[in-house]
């Protein structure tokens, strides 16, 4: 089969290899029908993750149709539409049984990797380099679901792929993003960074009653975006100070809910931003943490802090002093989709939400560097690739 | 059953016996005299193999022999006489301990582990186990590389149903061992708490105390990763694994060895 693998830093080929076999009898074998870039496939792509090998097939967002299923697949028979979850889980340990499947003790073959970067294993992730799991990615034709009972979703009938595909990530990082922030009625939420994670988390501020939403970005395509498709405020990161408009817009008292969309890579301006880069060419630092810095800055006292954007190891200068005195809340984690895609595909299946305002390319796997330069570069208003492998 | 919770004494397992010396970890000839066997060993090599005879191969053979005797520090002559000049280096013991939570109740949890058959489909390093009565059992592990297997027997010398079980290997056992497993009830329904401590006697003398100090670290982490595995079966019923070959490329042994792996995650990082 065709799939889009790693070469080296931002070079990526299309190679033929092996199609994927059932190992587990709780496996399956789905034919990719979309699979989507997403803003943390650049880390691995720009070299910050270092678990990455040349010829590892890339991609974690995705959908397709069953082909095979292995004795023990209860839930799904050959030919379903499926959509299924970035973060592998196994459903039997402490953490998948209380809801936290990406924290899964079992999914991850390499877990002394993680154990000894960030103390202890978390799920494995497809596509998502070595430190979590080695699996293979879905910017492939075919990809091996494991535990594929816990992992995958049926598509309910009449619903295109473009508003679906966006249930296996972006959409349950976004709400749980704005479930970690407790929204609640009356809430003011602030969101950093307007790409799809973003965009997501305002659909879900607003599904969970709240007040005012205002988001954050530079590029004026994606904040454009956020007002017309998610009913946002914007303020322009490149145009204002993002501390005193948010002060200006909330009567003084700063929002309630912060979100943090953004993660590892935040592009940014002044000292603090060359500081930082530097200090991350050099190895010295593994992020740049401007929107970590703000969001905590800006956040009213007592409020909360949500963390979905991805850090991978250490950043400085965190104003621990701030978080501290004014008694903020934070939360973060990666997505535990099993627990939200159930509830997600019936905010799709209502209309309530139609992520599908995303995909703004579709292109065949040859076309991968291309689409992942695009969506680098944010050129031709790119606010979501998607393959059509 | 009520229980109570591991105590860090508990943990450090006074009661666990130290493995007895025998086998490869036994050494009867002291420092100064395996130096001065292996110095003279080597002479008689080298006056030996210096032109071809049959008294010259002879005395050759003899300086292998010594050569040998100063390096594992064991003689068989010294055994048979009871000579023992070793009193300022027996063997010292290398201990590994591991604690985790498997969401199994504790019954499920000590069955399995039990049951010692069990025991190679997650103790990667072993092939087959096999119980000889209630007690005994033996035990086979091949050789890295293919060269060949060890097999030694064990004994269970303390058991007690659902809390623990404490065994020892029998003397003459290639890898003099011993080992508890104590099983807990974890707080808030979480399932077994399962406490391991391993000793065993490194092969003795000078190649035998370098290649322990070589493998222990990879031993201690065979032993944990072991471990992960037990957790991961009895949990799930598999030991889930990524595709044997993720890669679009086909993987050289350099990039399949953990060593590289290990490396490239380790340096930008830590």
């Amino acid at each position: 089969m065709k799939a889009l693998c790693y070469n080296n830093v931002r070079d990526l080929r299309v190679e033929n290899i092996p199609d994927p076999a059932i190992i587990s009898p709780k496996d399956m074998i789905i034919r990719v029908t979309l699979s989507s870039v997403c803003g943390s496939d650049l880390h691995i792509i720009n070299g910050f993750i270092p678990t990455v090998k040349s010829g590892d097939v890339l991609g974690h967002e995705f959908m397709g149709e069953v082909v095979e299923t292995g004795s023990e697949v209860r839930k799904f028979v050959k030919g379903d539409r499926v959509v299924v979850s970035s973060v592998i889980a196994c459903g039997e340990c402490h953490y998948c049984q209380h809801d936290s499947f990406s924290l899964c003790d079992n999914t991850n073959p390499n877990a002394f990797m993680p154990e000894k970067m960030y103390g202890d294993t978390m799920a494995g992730i497809f596509g998502y380099t070595h430190a979590f799991g080695g699996y293979s990615g879905s910017h492939a034709q075919y990809i091996r679901i494991p535990f594929a009972d816990i992992g995958a979703f049926k598509v309910p009938e009449g619903l295109h792929d473009d508003s679906v595909i966006f249930c296996s990530d972006a959409f349950p990082t976004g709400y749980m993003a704005a479930d970690m922030a407790d929204i609640k009625p009356g809430s003011v939420v602030a969101i950093w960074g307007c790409g799809g994670v973003g965009q997501m988390a305002i659909q879900s501020a607003w599904l969970m009653g709240a007040e005012r939403v205002i988001a954050i970005d530079k590029e004026p395509y994606r904040l454009r975006m956020a007002r017309e498709k998610g009913r946002a405020e914007t303020i322009n990161f490149e145009e204002a100070d993002v501390l005193e408009a948010l002060k200006d817009l909330t009567g003084g008292r700063g929002p309630d809910c912060c979100i943090d969309a953004v993660g590892m890579e935040a592009s940014g301006s002044g000292f603090g931003y060359a500081y930082d880069k530097v200090k991350q060419w050099a190895k010295l630092e593994n992020d740049r943490p401007l929107v970590l810095r703000d969001a905590i800055m800006a956040c009213r006292k007592g409020g909360n802090v949500s963390i979905v954007g991805v850090y991978s190891g250490f950043v400085d200068k965190i104003p621990m002093g701030a978080a501290m005195n004014k008694g903020l809340t934070f939360k973060m984690g990666q997505m535990h989709g099993q627990k939200y895609i159930p509830q997600l595909l019936e905010y799709v299946q209502s209309g309530q939400v139609d992520p599908s305002f995303l995909v703004t390319h579709k292109m065949g796997l040859e076309q991968g560097q291309e689409g992942y330069d695009m969506f680098t570069q944010k050129t031709d208003n790119c606010m979501r690739v998607v393959f059509a492998p | 059953m009520t229980q109570t919770k591991v105590t860090s004494a508990e943990y450090i397992a006074e009661a666990l016996p130290d493995p007895i010396g025998s086998g490869s970890a036994y050494m009867n000839v002291g420092t100064s005299e395996r130096i001065i066997s292996a110095v003279a060993g080597l002479a008689l090599m080298s006056f030996g193999l210096r032109k071809f005879s049959i008294p010259r191969l002879l005395v050759a053979a003899a300086g292998a022999a010594l050569v040998e005797r100063g390096a594992s520090g064991y003689c068989p002559v010294n055994n048979m006489v009871k000579r023992d000049t070793s009193q300022a280096a027996k063997p010292e013991s290398t201990e590994i301990t591991k604690s985790l939570t498997i969401n199994k109740p504790r019954t499920e949890v000590y069955q399995f582990w039990r049951k010692l058959e069990n025991l190679p489909k997650f103790m990667q390093h072993l092939s087959e186990v096999t119980q000889i009565d209630s007690k005994r059992s033996h035990w086979i592990a091949p050789v890295p590389g293919g060269i060949g297997k060890i097999e030694w027997e064990a004994e269970i010398i303390e058991e007690v149903e659902n809390e623990k079980i404490i065994w020892r290997s029998v003397p003459n056992a290639s890898v003099d061992n011993s080992g508890e497993i104590l099983f807990k009830d974890a707080p808030a329904g979480q399932g077994t708490e399962i406490y391991v401590i391993i000793k065993y006697l490194p092969p003795a003398g000078a190649i035998g105390g370098t290649l322990a100090k070589v493998f222990n670290p990879a031993f201690k982490q065979m032993v944990k990763e072991d471990l992960r595995r037990f957790k991961r079966l009895i949990e799930t019923g598999e030991i889930p694994v990524s595709e044997s070959r993720p890669s679009g490329k086909t993987p050289t042994a350099e990039d399949n060895s953990m060593d590289k792996i290990e490396k490239k995650y380790e340096s930008p990082l830590l």
